[in-house]
């Protein structure tokens, strides 16, 4: 079999419910045979896109094509592909042999037929003998068994697979995934699989698109989506990861932490400030302080089973995570190394925020829902258009939502080693983006304000 | 001191001693004694050889069997329509058709025939069937409503998904698993109709006498004994009915609402 041949292609589709943007723009290609994940938090439309590759739910604009052909306006039951669905959808009116004989009945196979390939696929999903159980009588594993033969029997062109194993316990999860591994390897049909367990979608996938937001931030191998992540959010998301504010002095040269060090990045230019990705697992740690590349001091040790994982201060005063097989006590000097390839060098989304906004007057500018002091502007006539700069460091977060401009809350909070970086979701819907060093949560309400002095207002190019 | 948890439903078992036990006792008593009070089965053979009692009996069983028939040709698609979210996107539809429950059922059926009446129709079985249909259709709709809103939306995805069209996901899987709403429906429909008397006297001007109204007849003119045996009758059949119909739906195992 020809296994470059694309098996699914989704061009520019974007789905919106109500104001709320779902998908954005996806691009993607789905090679035969291939085990895909789509991975991401909740919400962040992995099930959406399932859901129109399936046909149960309608894009705004885009297409769908399986196997070179247009399938966006073919309803789900002419689709050549089959569902697991999360919650299994298994017909409480019939027993396990007709749960997974509709589809074949609905074909209009001949009796022997279905009989024949029903009872091979249960035997294959190692339910043979259970045929005329009720539902209700088998347990959830059993049940996800049910589903998985109930699709697979109608040797789809592609399985699709929506959060399959999250019903089941963690032991009865780690053996579901090695079977269905091994049933994609047996039947090298297309798997299209959704999951929030990061875990999961590094086991299981040949490919894995990392989507938030609507968007896809990331696709590539298990191997490459850990190692290489593209931005903070992928690194943040896979695995656990020290995301820290750097520098690009020039090229294979990079600053972070207070320390320069060899890397193996470059084409970023010169004295460029980027984000900073080190596992905690390839920071090499050592007894001796001279044998580091710098120095630290161990804060914090937890046994883990097969390693220690620590926390240290470095000499510069951000905070590191460490997994070493080696045990440091808490208050011990040490020394680390981090080898040029272990660091991983990403471009910055942004550097302050951008806001655009309107002069109401000469010393207040309205912008993201609200109106805001700012310091005389002579230049502005009330009414110009403008764009406000306001650095990360400079966005003042407080308790009490009154004391606030606008208010939102907090949506998503990434830990850079000596501050927090948090992107607020304002009520209105902007995203404002601060540095702290006060530890927020995530959904956390909080009042926003920012001094006149921090506010740079230039003439806005649009208009 | 504490009063024991059971104290509790004194007051109703004593209302359901009073009130249903007690009289469902001298129902039965009545039935198996002649006018001196001896006991006799009498009354129950004489039903059996009055041909007049038996036709109106079969002429009721068929007029409940018709008004549930078309009670369900009708409200089936009418709570189909309602649960679909596609046809109605809010709750107001649905109290619509269930107002009409909230106004007395005799007012209604009286107002029913004036309409009848007005129109011209000559009272008579087709008024009747008309009429007990309109009366008793809410009763119909709304188990089988409740039913099909609760039926999980994803069954519907599945079926489709396995390649059923829209007529075969309603046929094999939407249809069975609405069945405990049918049955429901079924039973308050048939189990009222079969004994009704005021509403057929109303509808049919006093034309067509159902089996209801042959037991208010005899009771009315003092005919206890025969007026008890053949409520005992009327008690077999509709707790036949209900037995064979909760049968079923224990068998279909699945919950649904029985309302």
């Amino acid at each position: 079999m020809d296994n470059n041949r694309t098996a699914i292609e989704i061009c520019n589709l974007s789905k919106s419910f109500g104001d709320k943007k779902i998908l954005d723009n996806i691009n993607l290609k789905i090679r035969q045979g291939e085990f895909v994940t789509l991975l991401g938090p909740s919400g962040c439309g992995k099930t959406t896109l399932l859901r129109i590759i399936g046909g149960f739910t309608e894009p705004d604009s885009g297409t769908v094509l399986l196997d070179g052909r247009d399938i966006s306006s073919m309803p789900p039951y002419r689709r050549p592909l089959n569902t697991v669905f999360q919650r299994y959808a298994l017909f409480p009116h019939l027993d396990v042999f007709d749960n997974v004989a509709f589809g074949l009945k609905i074909q209009g196979l001949k009796d022997d037929e279905i009989d024949k390939r029903v009872r091979k696929m249960l035997k294959m999903v190692t339910l043979s003998d259970y045929e005329d159980r009720d539902i209700s009588s088998l347990s959830g594993g059993q049940q996800q068994r049910v589903a998985i033969a109930r699709a697979l029997v109608n040797y789809p062109k592609v399985l699709l697979l929506d959060e399959p194993l999250s019903a089941l316990d963690l032991k009865m999860r780690k053996d579901m995934q090695i079977e269905l591994k091994e049933i994609h390897d047996k039947l090298g049909i297309t798997f299209i699989y959704v999951t929030h367990d990061q875990e999961e979608a590094l086991t299981l996938s040949d490919t894995v698109v990392v989507i938030n937001e609507g968007r896809i931030q990331q696709t590539g191998t298990p191997a490459d989506i850990y190692n290489e992540p593209q931005n903070s959010f992928v690194a943040d998301f896979i695995g656990e990861s020290n995301i820290l504010n750097g520098k690009m002095i020039c090229d294979r040269r990079v600053e972070f932490a207070g320390h320069a060090f060899d890397c193996v990045d470059e084409g970023f230019g010169e004295n460029v400030p980027v984000d900073v990705v080190v596992r905690p697992e390839d920071i090499y740690i050592v007894g001796q302080t001279s044998a580091g590349q710098f120095t630290a001091t161990v804060k914090s040790r937890t046994f883990k089973g097969v390693h220690y994982e620590m926390f240290v201060e470095t000499d510069t005063g951000n905070e590191l995570m460490i997994q070493d097989y080696n045990s440091f006590e808490p208050g011990s000097e040490v020394g680390l190394i981090i080898k040029p390839q272990d660091i991983q060098v990403m471009k910055k989304e942004r550097v302050c925020n951008t806001f655009s906004g309107r002069m109401t007057d000469s010393t207040h500018v309205e912008m993201l829902g609200g109106v805001w002091e700012c310091l005389p502007q002579q230049d502005l006539e009330p009414g110009a258009a403008v764009r406000v700069e306001v650095d990360f460091n400079k966005v003042d977060m407080v308790d009490n939502l009154d004391d606030g401009t606008v208010t939102g809350e907090a949506h998503f909070i990434l830990y850079k080693g000596d501050h927090y970086h948090i992107d607020i979701l304002s009520d209105e819907g902007w995203h404002i983006y601060a540095d702290t060093t006060y530890v927020w949560d995530k959904g956390d309400l909080i009042g926003i304000s920012i001094l006149p002095k921090d506010l740079r207002i230039s003439r806005s190019d649009e208009n | 001191m504490k009063i024991k948890r059971n104290a509790w439903s004194i007051p109703y078992i004593v209302f359901l001693i009073i009130f249903v036990v007690f009289p469902l006792i001298l129902v039965g008593i009545y039935a198996l004694a002649d006018a001196d009070g001896n006991f006799t089965f009498a009354n129950v053979a004489r039903f059996f050889s009055d041909s007049d009692a038996l036709s109106t009996l079969a002429l009721s069983l068929d007029i409940a069997i018709e008004t549930t028939a078309l009670c369900l040709l009708i409200g089936y698609p009418v709570a189909w329509i309602l649960a679909n979210r596609e046809f109605n996107h809010s709750g107001v539809t649905i109290v619509l058709f269930i107002l009409p429950m909230w106004m007395n059922a005799l007012i209604r059926t009286l107002a029913t025939a004036q309409l009848f009446n007005m129109l011209g129709f000559t009272p008579g079985r087709g008024t009747l069937l008309a009429g007990m249909t309109y009366d008793f259709l809410p009763f119909m709709i709304y188990p089988i409503y409740n039913v099909l809103l609760k039926t999980d939306q994803s069954y519907c995805e599945a079926a489709a998904d396995l390649g059923a069209s829209p007529f075969k996901v309603f046929r094999k899987v939407v249809l069975p698993l609405s069945m405990p709403g049918v049955l429901s429906g079924v039973m308050m429909v048939f189990m009222p109709t079969v004994s009704t008397f005021a509403i057929s006297e109303f509808l049919t001007n006093n034309k067509i006498k159902l089996f209801g109204t042959i037991i208010q007849e005899n009771i009315n003119s003092s005919m206890w004994n025969y007026g008890a045996a053949l409520s005992l009758l009327m008690l077999i059949i509709i707790g036949i009915t209900a037995f064979v119909a909760t049968d079923e739906r224990d068998t279909e195992e699945q919950g649904g609402s029985a309302v």
